[in-house]
């Protein structure tokens, strides 16, 4: 099976490429690149004249919620939000029912993701087991059977002594340690950033330092047990700050943010009067956590930008700003947010924005892809720089329509998606 | 031109401007009068329904409430959560449609989540009357406060207000500093650490953390009861230690204008925030605020059911 990518920009930053360039993939790899690429016998043609042609786009953070939640997601509609939204692979997150603690589970959630193949899935497994955080949940079995990274979601690894223990152990496989950083006696009953809005709106706050502690004390763990180690959709100027200096010391810190906390601060909870769209964890921060977050994407401190999909239903978020439950979907807007919002505007390049959507978080979990260099895989995002649209919630293939970018008009918008040389039908 | 009222809902002081606020105040005085006939009742709202919607406990606000309806003759309805159908599991927008569907033509509600009286408004065609949302607002407390201030010192313009005691918790600090700070008072508000929301000073007042400092000078001292019940425990070692750092007693209050008033929104708790001598005291207008509030509240039911635009 062949595919001819042809006349498209293709922007790779994992090989310094930027120019307009033919793709030819073969037996799901790439196998040249070239100006112009005569098209073999029995080739599939894909026209991307004026359109970017970037390495398949990963998000490694995203909630699937199968097994067990599937009236808020499956893993079939959630990777069809993700080819939709221009991403070729996944990571999935283990706070599923049953929690995604052991093989059998990993074994479900590959099986399903096979079955419909719209993108990649790679699961995420639980810390520790049953996200209990008492015991270590079976790594080893887990990392046999898919799973790349490990991660409590939803929670924090709360005890120092579990994570310590969690660092260690998972070196002897060379996978990540993800942490939801998260202080939960600071944060009480906490449903905002706890400032100037929370003030105002008289809701309980959940303070900067809640991560900022987290964060601190896991990356002191870490220096004394080596191994990898990742902060998910950081949040806040301070601890941004630690993972730049933990880098700077050799540490093999990570970290992820995501478009809402780039885009959106906490004002606009006031502003929105206490629309539950606006209700994430963690939380929106301030203006000059968004500036230092910003400025962490330009300087290289972020390796990632993952959305923190999170699909709930919608009577659930349908409730008192008090009660509804955390989280927005993400996969369907991330690409054009970050096209209209960070590239269109000069804060990053396109090139730095590819990079930390595919080579940036395929680093992160030593994933395959990420890359259009000869002998990748061949997943391809295609995209329109310039295709002006609105987000309508109502059309997402997510079932999950929680997105407090309804109605936003955005310039940039991703055509097609390649999967191992085939394009990927949106039935 | 004189202001004009058009909305349908109170939700809270921040949305209002100025010219609304008076509105609403001076309103109340021609409503205050009709609480004075030995017939308390006027037909202003005769054939409106309205509806007390309580999900958390209330005496005062309610029965304020609950009067200023009768004495406007609207036909009045009570619900509360205890063996309502929210207890049988009911989600709350459920509730609220179903209560639509019998087309009241005000709501008041009181909730414990702040927000809740603004979800409702988007979806009502009823007026919403928020009477207490979490610790967001509370702006008919406010209101009163404010016609009581204008009633004893004529004016609300200039003067020194202080506002003492569990602020993190308090809708009413938040309903009164938006209000009393856009009327032109200069608003203090005095706390134990523990219990100063983060960066109140943005709301335009000052901060103190002593209470000889907020009240020194004072022409309005407001004490704030402690909500003990919402997390204020943990936030002070005792009830002793507390009123002896913040609780207001005659001795203290020498530091303030001779003619200064004491208001509290209640419930009080004696010996905890406020002393005796000072609750009973010639300075207090903690009574006056009570009956204020039914004028006040009628004048708000008034002008949310339109019934004003109907009339000219």
């Amino acid at each position: 099976m062949k595919l001819l990518v042809r006349g498209g920009r293709v922007v790779d930053p994992s090989s310094g490429v930027d120019e307009v360039a033919d793709l030819l993939i073969e037996d799901g790899a790439v196998a040249r690149r070239a100006p112009k690429i005569a098209p073999p016998r029995g080739v599939e043609v894909l026209e991307a004249e004026g359109q970017v042609v970037a390495p398949g786009l990963i998000d490694i953070h995203v909630h699937l919620r199968e097994p067990g939640h599937e009236y808020k997601e499956t893993v079939r509609t959630g990777t069809l939000a993700a080819a939709a939204g221009g991403f070729t692979a996944v990571a999935c997150m283990a706070n599923t029912e049953p929690v995604n603690d052991n093989r059998s589970v990993t074994e479900h959630i590959l099986a399903e993701a096979g079955r419909h193949g719209f993108a990649r899935v790679y699961p995420i497994g639980a810390v520790s087991k049953g996200l209990k955080g008492e015991e270590l949940a079976e790594i080893g079995e887990m990392v046999a059977a898919g799973v790349v990274a490990f991660s409590d979601d939803g929670k924090p690894v709360a005890h120092p002594e579990l994570m310590r223990r969690a660092l260690l152990y998972a070196q002897h496989f060379g996978v990540r340690i993800v942490q939801h950083a998260q202080d939960m006696e600071l944060t009480g009953k906490g449903v905002m950033h706890e400032g100037e809005w929370s003030t105002r709106l008289g809701l309980a706050g959940i303070p900067g330092l809640a991560e900022d502690l987290m964060v601190g004390r896991d990356l002191l763990l870490l220096e004394e047990t080596g191994g990898r180690y990742h902060v998910a959709h950081l949040s806040t100027a301070r601890s941004l700050d630690l993972v730049r200096q933990a880098k700077r010391r050799g540490l093999d810190a990570t970290c992820e943010v995501t478009p809402h906390h780039l885009l959106l601060t906490d004002r606009e909870v006031g502003e929105r009067s206490f629309s539950t769209n606006l209700k994430m964890n963690p939380p929106l921060r301030t203006e000059a956590d968004r500036q230092a977050l910003l400025a962490g994407l330009a300087d290289g401190t972020i390796d990632a930008i993952a959305s923190d999909h999170a699909p709930h239903h919608a009577d659930e978020k349908d409730q008192e700003f008090g009660s509804a439950p955390f989280g927005i979907v993400g996969l369907e807007t991330t690409l054009a947010l970050c096209l209209d919002r960070l590239v269109r505007p000069g804060i990053i390049t396109l090139s730095r924005l590819i990079e930390l959507l595919s080579s940036g978080p395929a680093r992160v979990f030593g994933l395959p892809g990420g890359s259009l260099a000869v002998g990748s895989p061949g997943d391809v995002t295609i995209f329109q720089l310039d295709r002006q649209h609105t987000v309508r919630a109502a059309a997402f293939r997510s079932k999950g329509r929680n997105t407090p970018f309804d109605g936003w008009k955005l310039r940039g918008k991703p055509t097609q998606t390649v999967l191992g040389g085939r394009v990927v039908a949106l039935a | 031109m004189p202001p004009v009222w058009n909305r349908k809902d109170l939700l809270g002081i921040a949305d209002l401007g100025r010219d609304e606020i008076e509105l609403i105040l001076n309103t109340a005085e021609s409503m205050r009068e009709v609480g004075e006939r030995p017939i308390k009742k006027v037909p202003t709202l005769r054939g409106k329904t309205v509806m007390n919607l309580f999900f958390e406990a209330s005496t005062r606000t309610r029965s304020s409430f609950e009067i200023a309806e009768k004495r406007l003759s609207a036909d009045n309805l009570n619900f509360s959560t205890a063996g309502s159908s929210l207890e049988k599991g009911e989600s709350l927008i459920d509730t609220a449609m179903n209560l639509q569907a019998m087309a009241p033509d005000l709501v008041v509600i009181r909730h414990k989540h702040a927000g809740v009286p603004h979800m409702l408004a988007r979806r009502l065609k009823a007026g919403v009357v928020n009477a207490g949302d979490g610790a967001h607002e509370h702006p008919t407390q406010a209101l009163l406060d404010a016609f009581t201030i204008r009633q004893k010192k004529g004016r609300i313009a200039g003067l020194k207000v202080a506002i003492v005691g569990d602020i993190e918790h308090s809708r009413v600090v938040r309903s009164n500093i938006h209000l009393l700070t856009r009327l032109g008072a200069q608003v203090t508000v005095a706390a134990p650490r523990t219990l100063m929301p983060v960066e109140i000073g943005r709301m335009g007042v000052r901060v103190a953390h002593d209470l000889a400092d907020a009240i020194a000078g004072a022409d309005v001292v407001m004490m704030l009861r402690i909500q003990l019940e919402r997390g204020a425990r943990v936030a002070f070692p005792s009830v002793r230690e507390y009123f002896n750092l913040f609780g207001l007693t005659v001795e203290r209050l020498k530091r303030a204008k001779p003619d200064v008033i004491i208001m509290h929104p209640g419930p009080m708790n004696r010996g905890v925030e406020i002393s005796s001598e000072v609750a009973d005291g010639p300075y207090s207008v903690i009574l006056d605020q009570v009956t204020n509030g039914v004028a006040v509240r009628m004048a708000v039911l008034y002008l949310c059911s339109g019934a004003h635009l109907e009339a000219s």
